[in-house]
């Protein structure tokens, strides 16, 4: 098997801020209703962390689940182990109405870190990124594509559609261009 | 451009966040209705200068359908609420009502 | 002559000098000074041509509202017209030139335009494009197009960086003057997070200039602590250089930061502009000086008396030697002091009121300045610069009483509020009557989401025209929208001292009594030369509402927007209406406040990232292999892929013959792939399906067509049984978001209590299509799994590995070959397509893009959403009632394609056509029938919908829709072709190749 390949190769740009391309990144799409009992045990299973809070997100290590909406999760693991998170949410889940479905090669991952990371972002998304809970996973926009982003160590990881990769790249990279700080 | 707070995962939404869906609690007619049972459904949209419903949909975010009262002259909204519900809810019944005492009514 | 003064210049720096050009002279200026300051100290008051009239045009203002001194910025790439001067920084290597004159500034074969002045009047426009027609086309148009256009446009592409940024605040307050220090200082007190934005370099506004006192010291010092204050406060964000551009719904703000305008190539962005949501507005926007309306205020030289004012304090620059001051307020009168303090010479007051009494005038005379009382400039002696004025009384008609020689005419009006941003989204104006100007109501503000109040205005803008009581307003002010905000402010107000003025007497004609020629010469609207005369000819002409007069007029249409013409021309037209001002009301105050470059409203927005641009995992190598790139929706899908000098259309007919004699490869990435599962799946499916989903056994595919509530196909594909509870649904390229949207539609709105879940899936997946007699062999190449015709049977799937990737392949055929579909994680599709190319060579394996992949399934008679299909055609209408289930008791569609003009005999409906000599049906061409209708066309009884040169058949075949359909087999029929030509053409089966299927089947 041929190693799986993120969408731009890593692509990295330095300028106010370091926009770094990762991944692949594992991600599973996991679909319950918070009221489904065998969830949080699903989760736990999957990724070790607990069921997230609406708008959050729950990190252990290389590890995490997010809240995508009131019936929707994202989980994020390490490429490899999605086939095994699979079987543990389906083990676990059982017959309970759910849908599980692998989405790292749906996505793009891009790490934009640095003192002002934060302003990278405000120039693309209309999120009042100074009001969010330091946990908090925020689905938006960036320019014209649909993004997902929350904090990580140092800055921030953004997350879009494969296809729009070089676009977010390009967005990115325009929005960290030196000079360009807020302030 | 609106803000309209999605009652799903309450983000104060940015107009640009969100798709429009026009008239809301629009009773569904299917085969066995009449002609003008299917006509009004399809087509005879309200279009009030004043107390609407409304369809949104947190397109760039939750992804939710969710329903609002707004006044279309002012912009005023009254309130959003989830898209469940056969009719709006009592107390934004009542909000409209107390902010709006000419409005007519929901029906 | 306008000159630097030896002394003086708060703004400017003289130990810093710049060097820039106008019109290609060399000049020098100071760090501080605004390119219009550095022109005056040049001597350069003659700075343009005004629109219609090509009448020589100086410098009136020193800031925004500048109708006149509008240049050429930069060159090449730099290049940018209808920049104002009184707003442009100087900077060292600064090139302007001046606009809308030929050959020269100073000689302008344009001017020619003034003689007939007299056949340009109020209305040209509207008068000549009704008669005569002839003249219009042979005199007028070229006439107009020569002088037409303001600047020039640009010959290159915008060579700087522009971008966007998002922010949020409780309170947003613009302008930067004392006003806006003093309710930023209130509304930080409270914790608010408050952002101030001021759109000059500098900040404090007039106060500095007036001389005012705060909290008994200099304007200046209060300024410069306040300033300090502030920059240290958290909350308090600042911005300079930042036009509040508009206010609109919900407490959206948009403000143009210039960033790099005065320093071009330093690699920053040139303006950014602000895209904010602010919970309250205060809009301490100021007030804009009025000119007066006496015959020659146009000529250069006639100045603002704020603008001169500001130009000897600002940039220690006089506009002339001898100024004559013309008011009807006291405010005037700090010109006279300040010009005499400076030096210069000021020969004469001319006070239009009667009686003046004022503090200040008892200064400007206890310093020996002449006033002279109740009387008017008759008017301006002088052509490219004034001379003299000639002086009469204000209440005569313009016998001249005397004449004074000058070279500045300093000229006030009185003043008006800035409510632009108070009015853009609905705030309502009352008329002030002690200070002749309409103010914001604020019992009628413009209102927000929760119906509060959402602007408020503040100071001068207010009103409050003086420092004192601007200061004490917007105290007032910002105290309230912090209490409206359930928060307390803390700190004492500061309070102003000024010198007092007394009242103003409005003044709107000069003099009153003017006759016709001097009415004639009294230019209201500068830039696009409208006069006293032409307002009421438009009047007379009936005109009368505000807002047709000044369509008529062009008064206030030009780039300053009416800044100041707009209240001096309302007040003419009420003259000439007879009615009251406040009932003849203004025009509509709309978003920008002074124009944002569109650079700076299309931010990020341009070359590369213009718009997203999708692209499969195969993208790189179509790219590298000379594909030939068509837009579908937002992805690049190759539409060939020609080899050398190959021509498009050779090209696809090579991938067409050789897909059907060997195998080809086609990127099917962009296809929707939608998975839906849950106990209602199959429910669901039937309900969003003409046929039925629910019975399609575990492994196998299924055709599908979707309906909108109307009956009316939307959108087709294959649906795929993975397991008893889940399928995957293929919908068109263009269909992936919008179909799962409508599911999620019809899931969360409608059926919410069916247990369902969908997921769009499309980009996880890259997917290929390897199609051709050869393709098993191919495919058996790679090695993996069973692909034979026994494990893997036309409409089945089979999940696997090929080539060592996991995979699912499909066995379904869109092209009528042999044809497998696979689907391989993303990430691996590059890797798996490259195998196929690789194992295929001996094969004859080429790409094949999506032209070939057209024209093979129209020989086959398949349907394509888009071309088949308009929004009004069902699936009736293509023959594709096979696909739809009488069984079910609803689906989505069902009620609509059962109205009764859907069964019509008369509704066109799907044929093949072949044309008699073999050549292709043009795109687009109809089927004529007999007669004309009522228009006088011919009569059609359809058209053709996808028509193709077959390489296969070797001519041309095509699908159309017809009355009658396929009961017309083997009639003769007539296309219409360009220019006026038919081509006759034979109703035949839609299926031309391999009728039985015996190709794909196997």
């Amino acid at each position: 098997m041929s190693d799986p390949v993120s969408a731009l190769g890593l692509a990295r740009f330095d300028g106010f801020a370091t926009v770094q391309e990762i991944g692949p990144l594992g991600m599973i799409s996991l679909r319950a209703g918070p009221e489904v009992k065998a969830l949080a045990k699903a989760i736990k299973a999957a990724v070790g962390t607990g069921l997230p809070a609406p708008r959050r997100i729950v990190v252990a290590g290389d590890r995490a689940a997010g809240w995508m909406s009131p019936d929707e999760y994202l989980l994020v693991m390490p490429y490899a182990d999605t086939e095994a998170a699979m079987a543990a949410i389906s083990k676990t889940m059982g017959a309970e109405h759910h849908l599980a479905a692998v989405v790292s090669d749906a996505r793009a991952v891009f790490d934009v870190t640095g003192g002002k990371a934060d302003q990278v972002l405000r120039k693309l998304m209309p999120v009042d990124i100074g009001q969010m809970a330091p946990d908090e996973l925020r689905r938006s926009r960036a320019a014209q594509v649909a993004a997902a982003f929350w904090a990580i160590d140092g800055g921030y990881r953004v997350v879009c559609f494969r296809s729009v990769a070089g676009y977010m790249m390009g967005l990115l990279t325009h929005s960290a261009q030196p000079g360009s700080e807020l302030n | 451009m609106l803000i309209l707070e999605c009652p799903y995962c309450g983000v104060k939404a940015d107009e640009t966040e969100l798709a429009p869906g026009y008239e809301a609690h629009l009773k569904r007619f299917g085969p066995s209705s009449s002609p003008e049972e299917f006509e009004a459904y399809m087509f005879a949209r309200k279009n009030p200068k004043g107390v609407h419903f409304e369809r949104w949909r947190h397109a760039y975010g939750c992804g939710k359908w969710f329903l609002a009262a707004r006044d279309t002259a002012t912009l005023e909204v009254f309130g959003t609420y989830p898209a469940q519900v056969g009719e709006p809810p009592a107390e934004i019944i009542a909000k409209i009502k107390a902010k709006r005492p000419d409005w007519k009514g929901f029906k | 002559m306008s000159t630097r003064l030896q002394k003086g210049g708060r703004l400017i720096d003289r130990s810093s000098a710049v060097e820039f050009t106008f019109n290609s002279k060399r000049m020098r200026g100071f760090q501080g000074d605004t390119l219009a300051a550095a022109l005056l100290a040049n001597d350069q008051m003659l700075v343009g041509r005004s629109f219609k009239y090509h009448r020589p045009r100086g410098i009136v203002a020193s800031g925004a509202e500048e109708p006149n001194a509008l240049i050429n910025m930069g060159t090449g790439a730099q290049f940018a017209p209808n920049q104002r001067a009184t707003t442009t920084e100087l900077f060292a290597g600064l090139t302007a030139r001046s606009q809308n004159h030929w050959p020269s500034l100073e000689m302008d074969i344009g001017v020619v335009n003034g003689l007939f002045a007299r056949f340009l009047p109020a209305g040209f426009y509207y008068k000549t494009f009704i008669h005569p027609r002839a003249a219009w086309k042979h005199v007028f148009e070229p006439f107009i197009r020569q002088s037409a256009g303001l600047g020039q446009a640009p010959t290159e592409a915008d060579g700087d960086r522009y971008e966007h940024a998002y922010a949020f605040c409780d309170i947003l307050i613009a302008g930067g003057g004392i006003a806006g220090l003093q309710a930023a200082l209130v509304a930080a007190s409270s914790g608010a997070r408050v952002m101030l934005l001021e759109q000059n370099a500098h900040w404090g506004g007039r106060a500095p200039v007036d001389g005012d006192l705060i909290n008994g010291k200099p304007a200046e010092e209060w300024i410069k602590a306040v300033l300090e204050a502030l920059g240290k406060m958290e909350n308090v964000t600042m911005r300079s250089r930042c036009m509040v551009a508009g206010s609109y719904d919900h407490g959206y703000v948009l403000a143009d930061e210039n960033i790099a305008d005065h320093t071009p190539g330093d690699g920053r962005p040139k303006h950014r502009l602000w895209r904010i949501r602010a919970g309250r507005i205060i809009a301490a926007t100021g007030a804009l000086e009025r000119p007066l309306a006496f015959a020659g205020n146009d000529i250069p030289g006639v100045m603002l008396a704020s603008a001169v004012r500001d130009y000897v304090v600002n940039y220690g620059v006089s506009a002339g030697d001898r100024t004559v001051l013309v008011t009807n307020n006291d405010d005037a009168y700090r010109t006279a002091i300040a010009l005499r303090e400076a030096g210069l010479e000021v020969p004469l007051i001319i006070d239009a009121r009667a009686e003046v009494t004022g503090d200040l005038p008892a200064k400007a005379r206890a310093m020996g300045i002449r006033i002279t009382s109740g009387r008017a400039v008759v008017k301006v002696k002088g052509g490219a610069r004034v001379s003299g004025v000639a002086i009469g009384l204000q209440a005569g008609e313009g016998a001249v009483l005397e004449e004074v020689v000058c070279d500045v005419v300093a000229m006030s009006g009185g003043w008006s509020p800035v409510v632009h941003l108070f009015s853009h989204c609905g705030g309502k104006l009352i008329w002030d009557d002690a200070q002749a100007h309409f103010r914001p109501d604020s019992a009628r503000p413009p209102t927000n989401q929760d119906g509060a109040s959402m602007v408020f205005a503040a100071g001068a803008a207010n009103g409050a025209l003086q420092g004192d009581a601007a200061l004490a307003d917007a105290g007032r002010v910002a105290s309230n929208v912090v209490g409206e905000l359930g928060l307390k402010t803390r700190g004492k107000l500061a309070k102003a001292v000024v010198c007092s003025e007394a009242a103003m007497e409005p003044v709107w004609v000069m003099p009153q009594g003017a006759n016709t020629v001097l009415r004639a010469k009294m230019w209201l609207d500068f830039q696009n030369d409208v006069k006293v005369s032409d307002v009421q000819l438009a009047a007379r002409e009936g005109y009368t509402s505000v807002e047709h007069a000044k369509r008529y007029t062009t008064l206030g249409m030009a780039t300053d927007q009416g800044k100041l013409s707009n209240i001096n021309g309302l007040a003419v037209l009420s003259g000439a209406l007879n009615e009251p001002i406040p009932a003849v009301g203004t025009t509509t105050f709309r978003p920008p406040y002074t124009p944002v470059p569109l650079g700076a409203l299309a931010g990020e927005s341009r070359g590369e990232i213009f718009q997203p641009l999708r692209r499969t995992p195969m993208h790189a190598w179509h790219e590298a292999h000379a594909a030939y790139l068509e837009p579908v929706g937002l992805w690049r899908r190759a539409y060939c892929y020609p080899r050398g000098p190959e021509t498009h259309e050779q090209a696809v007919h090579r991938e067409i013959l050789n897909t059907r004699a060997n195998v080809g490869l086609l990127d099917a990435s962009t296809l929707g792939k939608i998975v839906v599962k849950g106990p209602d799946a199959g429910r669901f499916l039937d309900m969003l399906y003409t046929n039925v989903m629910s019975n399609l056994p575990v492994g196998k595919c299924r055709y599908g067509l979707m309906c909108n509530e109307q009956g009316f196909l939307s959108d087709d594909g294959v649906v795929v049984r993975l397991s008893e509870d889940s399928w995957l649904c293929h919908t068109t390229t263009g269909g992936a978001e919008r179909i799962h949207g409508w599911m999620e539609d019809w899931l969360q709105c409608e059926w919410w209590d069916w247990q369902v879940y969908t997921a769009n899936v499309t980009e996880q997946y890259a997917q290929i299509a390897v199609a051709g007699p050869k393709a098993r062999q191919l495919l058996e190449k790679l090695g993996g799994m069973d692909v034979s015709k026994e494990s893997l049977p036309f409409m089945g799937f089979a999940e696997g590995t090929l080539a060592g990737l996991p995979v699912r392949v499909y066995r379904i055929s869109f092209s009528g070959e042999l044809s497998y579909e696979i689907a391989v994680a993303a990430s691996q599709g590059l890797a798996l397509w490259e195998k196929l190319i690789a194992a295929g060579a001996d094969l004859g394996v080429q790409p094949y893009g999506t032209e070939a992949m057209h024209v093979m399934r129209a020989e086959k008679g398949f349907i394509m959403m888009g071309d088949e299909t308009d929004g009004t055609v069902i699936p009736q209408d293509l023959n594709l009632g096979w696909a739809i289930s009488k069984k079910k008791a609803d689906y989505l569609g069902k009620r609509g394609q059962e109205r009764t003009y859907l069964a019509r005999p008369d509704r066109f409906k799907l044929a093949g056509f072949e044309t008699l000599d073999g050549s292709v049906i043009p795109d687009g061409a109809y089927i004529i029938a007999e007669g004309v209708n009522a228009n006088g066309q011919r009569n059609t009884q359809g058209r053709v919908t996808s028509t193709y040169h077959s390489p296969t058949l070797g001519r041309g075949i095509a699908m159309g829709l017809i009355v009658g359909g396929m009961d017309r087999l083997g009639d003769v029929v007539e296309f219409n072709t360009l220019p006026n030509g038919t081509v006759k053409a034979r109703v035949v089966d839609p299926v031309f190749y391999d009728k039985e299927g015996e190709m794909q089947n196997v």
